[in-house]
C-alpha cells in the first residue's frame, strides 16, 4: 500500500489500530474492577494493580508448578482473586466505610505494598512464562498480523463486559448493587444489605483483576514483578470514562490503549521533540487535557454539591 | 499576602512573655495575641518549654554522641520533614489530596543541581530560587485543584509525577537524563560557614554529616516556624475552612482560589526546597529518586505522623524515614538473620527492601484503622489528661 503519511502506511495504521485495541482491553479489564469498587463503596482502589499481578501469577501457580489444564488455572485464579478481593474488604475496608478520599486512598496503597511485596517475595523477581497456550504465535486477519494472544484478549474483554451488563442488568443482586449506588442510604432503607453488596463489588473486582493479570501476563516471559504496575495506566483510563461509570471504564480503556499505541508510532516521526518512550506518559496527558474539558470523565456523574 | 502575614505573625508572639494570670483561669484567653501565642508563658503550658529546650539541647548534643551515619540519617529525616510539613499545609490543613509531591520536590532538586552544580551559584541563591520556582509551578499546577476534587485530584496529581520523571529523563541539558546529575560542585556554604568542608567552631573541625545536621535542622525549625504562622494566622482558618467544607468556606466569604491555589504555591516550594537539600545530602539526583513512591512515602509521613499538625509532620518523617534506615542498617543482626535473603540458598523469605516495603504498608493500613490522627495524638492524649487532671475521664 502507498504510504498515507509520510514513511507510515496504511497497514501500519490498521497494525496499530489493532493493537491498541487489544492494549485498551487489557486496560479496560482492569479498569472495570476499578469501576465497580468505586461505584459500590466509594474507594478508589490502588491495590487492584496488585490483584492484578496476584491473578497473574496465581494462574502460573497453577498452570506451571501445578501443571493443571491453562484454561481451569485462569478460573482457579478468578476464583483466588475474588477470595482475596472478599479477605481485603472483611478485615481492612468494611473497618473505614464513610471515611474520607485521602484514608481510603491511603488504606488502599498501604494494601498493594503489602500484596507486591508478598507476591515477590514467595514467587521471586524474575520474569516467568505464564504457561498460556498461545504462545507467540500469529495469524493474519484483513491484512493484518495478530497475535492470537492479542484475539483472546479481546474475545476476555468482551465476555467479561457482556457478563459484566448483563449480571447487572437481570439479577437481583445486581440490582441491589445500582440500588445501592445509587443512594446507599435510601437502598439500605429498602432492606438491601449493604455488607454483602460491598462483598460482591469486591470479589468482582478480584475476577477481573485475574483476568486482566492472565492478558497482561500471556506470551513469552511477560510474568513479572513489573505487571503490577502496569495496572496504573489504568487510572487515566477510569478517569477518562468517569469514575462511577463502568461503560466509561471500557471505553475509557480503549481510548487509552489506541492512544498509547498511536503515540509510540507516531511521536518518533513526526513529533521527537517529546522525547523517548513518550507513550507511557501520553495518556496521563490525554487524561488531564479532557478532565478540564469536562471534571467528571466522559461519563461521569457531577457531583451536586450542597452546604 | 500570606508571606506579609505569615512574617508578621513571626515576630508577635516573641513580644510578650509576661506571665498569665493565676489561678483557675490560667487557661482563659483574654486576647487574640493570647489565642494565637506560639509560646506561652512558662506559667500557662511549662510543657511545651520544656520540649522547647529538650529540643534545642538535643540540636547542639548530638552531633557529638551520634556517629556520621546516625547523623546522615537523622539530616535526611529532617530533610523529608521539611518536605512533610509542606505537604501537610497542603493535605492536612487545606484537604486538597495530592500524590504529585515528588514532582515538586524534584523541581528543587534539579534547581539546585542546575544553578548550584553546573553554574556555581552560591548557596542563599540557589536555595531561594529553588523555593520561588517551586512556589511559582505550584501555583501553576493549583488553577488545577480549582477544577477538580477530591478523587479526581489525586489522579491529576498522579500524572504530574509520570509527566515529570518523563521530563527528568529527557531533559537532558538540565537533569542529566535517566544517568542523573551531580551536585558535588555545588558550595554548601553561608557566609562564614562552611558546610561542605565541614563547620569549625574553635579548635575543632566537624565532619560532613555533623555540619548538615545543624544546617537541616536549623532549617526545619524555620520552615516548622513559618507554616505554623501560616496556619494560626488568617490564612490558615480559610485554609481550614476550605478542608472542613470548601462550599461553606466559599459562602461566609472565604476565597478557594486564592487559597487553594496559595497552599498549592506553598506546599510545592517546601518540597522544592527539600529537594535541594536531598540533593546536596546525596550529592547526586536522577529520576529515579523522584518517582511515585518518594509521592506515598511523603503522604504516609503526615498520616503516620497526624494530619494537620505541624510538628506531627516532623515526627511522621522522623519514624518512616528513621525507621526504614534503622532496619537498613540492622539488616546483618540476629533479630533479622533468619527472615532476610540476599539470594538463593539460604533460608530466608525475603529480601530486605520487601521486609520494609511490607512494613511500610502495614504501618499505613495499620495507622489509618487503628490511630487516623496519626502519633501526634498520642502526645494530645497525654496533654488532655493534664489538663482535666483530675477529671481526665
Amino acid at each position: 500500500m502507498s504510504p498515507l503519511l509520510g514513511v507510515i502506511t496504511g497497514d501500519d495504521l490498521l497494525q496499530t489500530g489493532f493493537s491498541g485495541l487489544a492494549v485498551g482491553c487489557k486496560y479496560a479489564l482492569i479498569a472495570l474492577g476499578f469501576s465497580v469498587v468505586f461505584k459500590a463503596t466509594g474507594v478508589i482502589n490502588f491495590a487492584q494493580a496488585s490483584l492484578v499481578l496476584l491473578g497473574g501469577y496465581l494462574t502460573f501457580q497453577f498452570t506451571q508448578t501445578w501443571e493443571l489444564n491453562f484454561y481451569l488455572s485462569v478460573l482457579l485464579a478468578m476464583v483466588g482473586g475474588a477470595l482475596v478481593g472478599v479477605v481485603i474488604e472483611g478485615l481492612v475496608l468494611r473497618w473505614l466505610v464513610g471515611e474520607s478520599p485521602a484514608t481510603l486512598i491511603m488504606v488502599t496503597i498501604g494494601l498493594l505494598f503489602v500484596i507486591d511485596n508478598v507476591v515477590t517475595s514467595i514467587w521471586g523477581p524474575n520474569n516467568r512464562n505464564l504457561g498460556d497456550p498461545w504462545g507467540l504465535s500469529t495469524r493474519e486477519l484483513f491484512g493484518v498480523t495478530v497475535t492470537d494472544r492479542d484475539l483472546w484478549t479481546l474475545g476476555f474483554t468482551a465476555a467479561a463486559v457482556a457478563v459484566f451488563f448483563a449480571f447487572f442488568r437481570y439479577t437481583s443482586l445486581g440490582l441491589a448493587m445500582r440500588a445501592a449506588a445509587f443512594d446507599p442510604e435510601v437502598a439500605m432503607a429498602q432492606g438491601i444489605p449493604a455488607r454483602r453488596v460491598h462483598r460482591v463489588a469486591w470479589a468482582i473486582a478480584g475476577v477481573v483483576a485475574a483476568l486482566a493479570g492472565v492478558t497482561l501476563a500471556a506470551g513469552s516471559g511477560q510474568l513479572s514483578p513489573a505487571t503490577g504496575s502496569l495496572a496504573l495506566v489504568a487510572f487515566p483510563a477510569i478517569i477518562l470514562g468517569g469514575l462511577d461509570s463502568p461503560l466509561g471504564a471500557v471505553i475509557g480503556g480503549i481510548i487509552i490503549g489506541l492512544v498509547q499505541q498511536f503515540t509510540a508510532l507516531l511521536a518518533p516521526e513526526y513529533f521527537d521533540w517529546v522525547g523517548e518512550s513518550f507513550e507511557l506518559v501520553s495518556p496521563y496527558l490525554v487524561m488531564i487535557i479532557i478532565l478540564m474539558v469536562r471534571p467528571y470523565g466522559l461519563f461521569g456523574t457531577p457531583e451536586v454539591r450542597r452546604i | 499576602m500570606a508571606i506579609t502575614h505569615a512574617l508578621t505573625d513571626a515576630l508577635r508572639p516573641l513580644g510578650s512573655l509576661a506571665p498569665g494570670r493565676g489561678g483557675p483561669a490560667r487557661d482563659l484567653n483574654l486576647s487574640y495575641n493570647d489565642e494565637v501565642k506560639l509560646l506561652p508563658s512558662p506559667r500557662r503550658s511549662p510543657w511545651r518549654w520544656v520540649l522547647v529546650v529538650g529540643a534545642l539541647v538535643a540540636f547542639a548534643a548530638l552531633p557529638g554522641y551520634l556517629g556520621d551515619p546516625g547523623l546522615r540519617v537523622l539530616a535526611m529525616c529532617g530533610v523529608f520533614a521539611i518536605g512533610a510539613i509542606g505537604l501537610n499545609l497542603l493535605i492536612g490543613y487545606t484537604g486538597q489530596i495530592s500524590l504529585g509531591h515528588a514532582f515538586f520536590v524534584g523541581v528543587g532538586a534539579y534547581t539546585a543541581a542546575y544553578f548550584g552544580g553546573q553554574r556555581g551559584w552560591s548557596m542563599p541563591a540557589y536555595l531561594a530560587l529553588a523555593a520561588l520556582i517551586g512556589f511559582v509551578v505550584g501555583g501553576v499546577i493549583g488553577p488545577f485543584a480549582l477544577r477538580l476534587r477530591g478523587n479526581y485530584l489525586v489522579v491529576v496529581t498522579l500524572g504530574l509525577v509520570f509527566l515529570g520523571e518523563h521530563l527528568w529523563n529527557n531533559w537532558e541539558s538540565v537533569t542529566g537524563g535517566g544517568a542523573g546529575v551531580s551536585l558535588g560542585a555545588a558550595p554548601i556554604s553561608l557566609g562564614p560557614l562552611d558546610f561542605k568542608a565541614g563547620l569549625e567552631i574553635g579548635d575543632i573541625r566537624y565532619s560532613f554529616a555533623q555540619s548538615m545536621f545543624w544546617f537541616v535542622w536549623a532549617l526545619v525549625a524555620l520552615a516548622a516556624l513559618l507554616a505554623k504562622n501560616l496556619v494560626r494566622s488568617r490564612p490558615g482558618r480559610a485554609m481550614q475552612a476550605i478542608r472542613d467544607r470548601d462550599l461553606s468556606a466559599e459562602v461566609i466569604g472565604v476565597s478557594p482560589a486564592r487559597y487553594k491555589v496559595g497552599a498549592f504555591a506553598w506546599s510545592s516550594a517546601y518540597a522544592a526546597v527539600a529537594g535541594a537539600l536531598y540533593g546536596l545530602l546525596q550529592q547526586f539526583v536522577s529520576p529515579l529518586d523522584f518517582t511515585l513512591f518518594l509521592s506515598i512515602t511523603y503522604v504516609a509521613m503526615i498520616i503516620i505522623g497526624g494530619l494537620g499538625t505541624i510538628f506531627g509532620s516532623i515526627v511522621g518523617a522522623l519514624f518512616v524515614w528513621g525507621g526504614r534506615s534503622l532496619i537498613e542498617q540492622n539488616s546483618g543482626s540476629a533479630v533479622f538473620d533468619s527472615l532476610l535473603t540476599t539470594g538463593a540458598g539460604d533460608s530466608g523469605i525475603l529480601t530486605i527492601g520487601e521486609l520494609n516495603a511490607i512494613l511500610f504498608g502495614l504501618a499505613i493500613v495499620l495507622f489509618l484503622l487503628l490511630e487516623p490522627r496519626g502519633l501526634a495524638a498520642f502526645w494530645f492524649r497525654v496533654k488532655i489528661w493534664f489538663v482535666t487532671w483530675p477529671f481526665s475521664y
